[in-house]
């Protein structure tokens, strides 16, 4: 699956557009890591374990977008867009959408068919 | 009597241990912006036609916690009104982080630029305690080896 947050393929002809697909996850840190980060709070510096929650977050967003292109019939998302909204002062929200679309076989692509298709 | 103590003590402890970890932050992401000026990363939502090149998302993101220090800083300032400096280099330092770590990951797909750069910030700290997470994402273009005739359209 192609995920790209660019609107155009060059060289790539989209044969069908499927419509917006999206993921979202919502994910609270637990009460050990909140502690840690409290300490942080005074010295300065990364929250490593914020870092991770989040990127797992997202990435379960992004799973969960696939999921839905795959059931579409969609081999490509583009135009990926993220959004973050803290909800609660210990849970933040991960949205995650695109446009499921379907390209043409790679192989045209590699025969070096210079087609521009633009994305709307 | 304490109370003052403790405060005047977090201060302390906040400032040292908070202009150290900023300095050594600030190092680091100095010598990883040369190392990684190979990529240039634009904002531009138009890929290159010059060659075809594949597509794929890539991001990063950190979580940076203010210090004591800065959060009382900003709180004063807040209180009279005026630009928060403190926090200008916090953010600062968390949105050039997050586009290496993009960086990072466009160069273990062996990218040549990262186009379409979006930013995001959000505060994830709870109440006063400010911790910023900002994320950078963009579409890696990795040459995939096929060359273009240089006027297609003719």
């Amino acid at each position: 699956m192609l995920v790209s947050n660019l609107e155009i393929l060059p060289n790539r002809k989209i044969e069908a557009h499927l419509g917006l697909v999206q993921g979202s996850s919502v994910r609270s840190k637990h009460v050990g890591r909140d502690i840690m980060a409290g300490m942080k709070n005074i010295f300065g510096g990364e929250l490593k374990g914020y870092t991770e929650l989040l990127q797992d977050s997202r990435q379960e967003a992004m799973q969960r977008m696939l999921k839905q292109a795959e059931s579409m019939g969609a081999n490509a998302v583009l135009n990926v867009r993220f959004s973050t909204s803290s909800i609660t002062s210990g849970a933040a929200e991960i949205y995650v959408y695109g446009t499921a679309v379907k390209l043409d076989d790679a192989q045209n692509h590699a025969a070096g068919t210079n087609q521009v298709t633009t994305h709307v | 009597m304490f109370e003052i103590v403790s405060f005047l003590v977090l201060l302390v402890v906040g400032y040292a241990f908070g202009s150290l970890a900023e300095r050594r932050h600030y190092r680091s992401i100095q010598k990883l912006e040369i190392e990684f000026n190979s990529i240039p990363a634009i904002a531009s939502r138009y890929p290159p036609v010059d060659k075809a090149y594949q597509q794929q998302l890539v991001v990063g993101n950190v979580v940076i916690a203010s210090d004591y220090f800065k959060s009382f800083l900003a709180g004063l300032v807040n209180f009279f009104g005026g630009a928060v400096v403190s926090y200008e280099s916090l953010l600062d330092r968390a949105r050039r982080e997050a586009l290496l770590r993009m960086k990072k990951q466009a160069r273990a797909v062996g990218a040549d630029y990262v186009f379409n750069i979006k930013y995001e910030t959000t505060s994830v700290g709870s109440g006063r305690l400010a911790s910023i997470e900002v994320l950078a994402y963009g579409t890696a273009l990795t040459p995939s080896g096929i060359s273009i005739p240089a006027n297609p359209g003719s």
